[in-house]
């Protein structure tokens, strides 16, 4: 089956950002906080993308906020799915009392605005990249949860599982080979959609000044930075709103994809 | 020749389908079928599933289900060509001259709508008649239909009356509108055979009554030779044979005709008596949170290397008890008794052994395999769980197995949505043999297969009882698939035992009511056996 027009669009978009991010110190053109020109130079041969609030390249600033971001972004969002499926697993194939903490634990956790939830965990203790990855991921391992838990019980009652039980599985090949290659593309669909939550959220974060600290740079940072720029007519808070878009949008298209792709595998669960 | 109301010329059915992976392509559902039926005639039309019966049933009121086309021929309704006509004219005859009773009585109603809302609804829309005429007619047919208080039955919502009187109500829906042609779609498969009768009955008192002319469709043979005048058989989309009801049924020309006729016909000789090697005491069950008894002091006894058929209608407690012998079901009282030992009670607290000795066969095979597993795996797993088999020795046997429920080579790469449905049950029966056990559980296994299907399972479990020496648990509601296998019997009605035996005693007279009711209610092989059945029963109770 050929690749549709929209997947290729996405995937040379998402390899684009994810490659740069890769590759950010090869590809850059000058430092990550070296000061090179004037305060907000238009776009030029010299400077791409001109340069941001304290005359830094924006273009350079744009590939390593681009690594920063997708870096949190892709491991907090392996992380949650990690433990979120796991655990919610768990629970729908264990049920009663194991179920019943689970469930409400993660209720308690998402009757708390996991805004101001991370605020809070972010004020108290040192910010650094392990810390935001850490705190971002459990905040949405509980929508992952959620998620995986209702997949999961939708096919623990299928007669498949119940005759895996008969046989005397234990509870690891009931969850990794029974109910996970089944429940594998709704996740998937959750996944592209979390990622670029995840985008948002460590933007939202950089933006309030509680994530990723100066000088490092992160897409969020970078549309803080150049805010009050936009005032005056200048782009630069643009290009990362730009690139969080377009990431969003390709990684779904991707997302898409690949829930097609599964979905239609042989002995799949139907298109 | 009469007039007629319905003649389909040449008529030709097709679908685009969707394979995963692969262009779109248009298949052919049914080729060529032809058919003339006069006023007041009933034409069954019958085949196994994907023969096309239903196709051409809708094609009567000119709909094709999800995308399907009636691409070619002609159907002509009381003079009107369907295939030409526009959604006008198709709503002007839907019902009005023809109008349809689905399988699923309680899928067709509306939940939140009285029921005599809806069966006067077709009626009152086509502007037949006003709403009192309309209400007289409806309670004049759920008389003759036999439903219970007729003048007040139309007020109930559909959850408050049983299946068997939906479906009634649903074929009073039909006849309300005093249409030329109803089409049933298999009324009364859903329903329990001691239901069955009673709706067969009605229906056709209802047929007879109104003069009106049906299209009966169902895949049972002995079912449709109660109804109908003639019978078109079908297969594949294509016709097979059509004649007069008796003829089709005592001296059918066509192979596959005989085939359907001649099925069930398996002889199965009843083995001695023997000490049991499974034997549930006295067990009483109940589900968590609620207080009745789903089982209550069930006894049965299984011997090795036999069947016992476990009868019932649904909601007898057969599947429960299958619950109970396989651990899922803690029972409240009694015990398992199992190869000289009593069972514990939990799946959690049994040895593997125990687990490996009394395997399971569901009822649809579709759910109880893992769709993302090859037949491989599905089968390899056992061997591999039980007997620690890796490799090219649990391939070999992996094909072993294959080869003993004959599929042969090149399907252990296959997934389940690759096989038919006989196919995957086959897969199922691999599977159970491969922990090497000393009991099956069958659970209805070859309810969910076409009879001709079914008949190769029941045969291939027979072949390998006969080798392998394996003891059948096999729960059904059909009693000629017990005739078929098995070699004890217990009847089942509302969680007791009523009846239990060698299958000789069981199936001979004197019965209790129960077991009588459950034996005269399985539809012969003969016309006229409707009726005797009715007259029996009026005779009984009259003497009672």
């Amino acid at each position: 089956m050929r690749m549709p027009l929209s997947a290729a669009i996405g995937l040379f978009l998402t390899a684009l950002y994810f490659l740069a991010a890769i590759f950010a110190d090869f590809i850059a053109p000058y430092g990550m906080a070296e000061v090179v020109g004037d305060v907000w130079e238009p776009m030029s041969a010299e400077h791409w993308l001109g340069t941001d609030s304290i005359g830094r390249d924006l273009l350079t600033r744009m590939i390593y906020g681009g690594q920063t971001t997708i870096l949190i972004a892709t491991a907090g969002t392996l992380l949650s799915f990690v433990t979120g499926s796991i655990l919610g697993f768990t629970a729908a194939v264990a049920g009663g009392w194991v179920d019943q903490a689970l469930s409400r634990f993660v209720d308690l956790m998402m009757s708390i605005p996991s805004l101001i939830f991370a605020l809070v965990v972010l004020s108290v203790m040192p910010v650094s990249l392990p810390i935001i990855i850490l705190v971002m991921g459990f905040l949405d391992a509980t929508r992952v949860f959620r998620l995986s838990r209702a997949v999961a019980l939708d096919i623990t009652v299928m007669d498949y599982v119940e005759a895996a039980r008969l046989r005397g599985e234990g509870r690891g090949w009931i969850i990794f080979r029974e109910i996970l290659p089944n429940a594998l593309s709704p996740l998937v669909a959750e996944m592209g959609l979390r990622f670029i939550f995840m985008v948002l959220f460590i933007s939202t974060l950089s933006f309030l000044g509680l994530g990723v600290q100066p000088p490092m740079a992160d897409w969020g940072g970078i549309v803080k930075e150049n805010k009050d720029g936009i005032v005056w007519g200048v782009p630069a808070a643009l290009v990362p709103a730009v690139a969080i878009a377009t990431l969003a949008i390709s990684v779904n298209l991707v997302a898409d994809w690949i829930l097609n792709r599964t979905a239609s595998l042989k002995g799949g669960r139907g298109a | 020749m009469p007039e007629e109301i319905l003649r389909i010329e040449g008529l030709r059915v097709e679908a685009t389908i969707h394979p995963p992976g692969e262009r779109p392509r248009a298949v052919v559902l049914v080729h060529e079928a032809s058919l003339t039926l006069a006023p007041g005639r009933v034409l069954g039309l019958i085949g196994e599933s994907g023969a096309g019966k239903s196709t051409i049933g809708l094609a009567a009121l000119g709909y094709g289900r999800g995308g399907v086309r009636l691409t070619a021929g002609r159907v002509v309704l009381g003079g009107t060509e369907i295939r030409a006509a526009g959604p006008d004219v198709l709503r002007d005859l839907r019902g009005r001259r023809v109008t349809y009773v689905a399988q699923s009585a309680a899928a067709a109603f509306n939940p939140a709508k009285r029921l005599m809302e809806q069966v006067i609804e077709a009626t009152l829309r086509h502007g037949l008649a006003t709403r009192a005429e309309a209400e007289a007619r409806a309670v004049a047919l759920f008389r003759s239909l036999g439903l219970p208080d007729p003048e007040n039955f139309g007020r109930r919502f559909p959850h408050q009356v049983s299946g068997g009187q939906l479906q009634r109500a649903m074929t009073a829906m039909a006849l309300c509108p005093r249409p030329d042609l109803v089409v049933f779609d298999e009324p009364t498969t859903a329903l329990d055979v001691t239901t069955q009768i009673d709706v067969l009955a009605a229906i056709k008192r209802a047929i007879r009554e109104t003069g009106v002319a049906a299209l009966y469709i169902t895949h049972d043979l002995a079912v449709v030779a109660q109804v109908a005048d003639e019978i078109l058989v079908l297969r594949h989309g294509r016709m097979v044979e059509t004649g007069p009801t008796g003829t089709i049924i005592t001296a059918p020309h066509e192979d596959y005709t005989r085939a359907l006729v001649s099925v069930r016909a398996i002889a199965h000789p009843e083995a001695p008596p023997a000490d049991p090697v499974l034997t549930v005491e006295g067990v009483t069950a109940r589900y968590p949170g609620v207080p009745i008894d789903v089982l209550s002091d069930v006894t049965v006894a299984l011997a090795p290397g036999q069947t016992l058929a476990v009868v019932g209608e649904s909601g007898s407690g057969k599947s429960t008890l299958a619950r109970v012998i396989t651990g899922l079901l803690p029972p409240v009282a009694g015990a398992i008794r199992f190869a000289g030992r009593t069972l514990p009670p939990r799946l959690a607290d049994r040895t593997r052994e125990d687990l490996r000795e009394i395997q399971m066969i569901y009822q649809m095979a579709d759910v109880a395999m893992n769709p993302r597993q090859t037949v491989r795996t599905i089968i390899g797993r056992p061997l591999e769980f039980y007997f620690g088999m890796k490799g090219a020795a649990r391939d070999a046997r992996v094909q072993e197995l294959l080869d003993a429920i004959e599929l042969g080579q090149g399907y252990a790469d296959r997934y389940p949505a690759e096989l038919s449905g006989g196919q995957k049950q086959r897969v199922s029966i691999a599977r159970a043999l491969a922990a090497r056990p000393r009991v099956i559980i069958c659970d209805e296994v070859t309810s969910a297969l076409d009879p001709l299907v079914a008949d190769g399972i029941l045969k291939l479990l027979l072949d390998l009882q006969a080798r392998e020496g394996v003891a059948y648990l096999f729960i059904t509601h059909d009693i000629a698939t017990v005739r078929a296998i098995a070699d004890a019997i217990a009847v089942m009605h509302r969680g007791r035992v009523v009846r239990q035996g060698r299958k000789g005693q069981v199936l001979a007279p004197p019965f209790d009511d129960y077991t009588d009711l459950l034996l005269s209610s399985v539809p012969e092989m003969r016309t006229g056996w409707l009726e005797e059945v009715i007259a029996h029963r009026k005779m009984e109770s009259a003497g009672n």
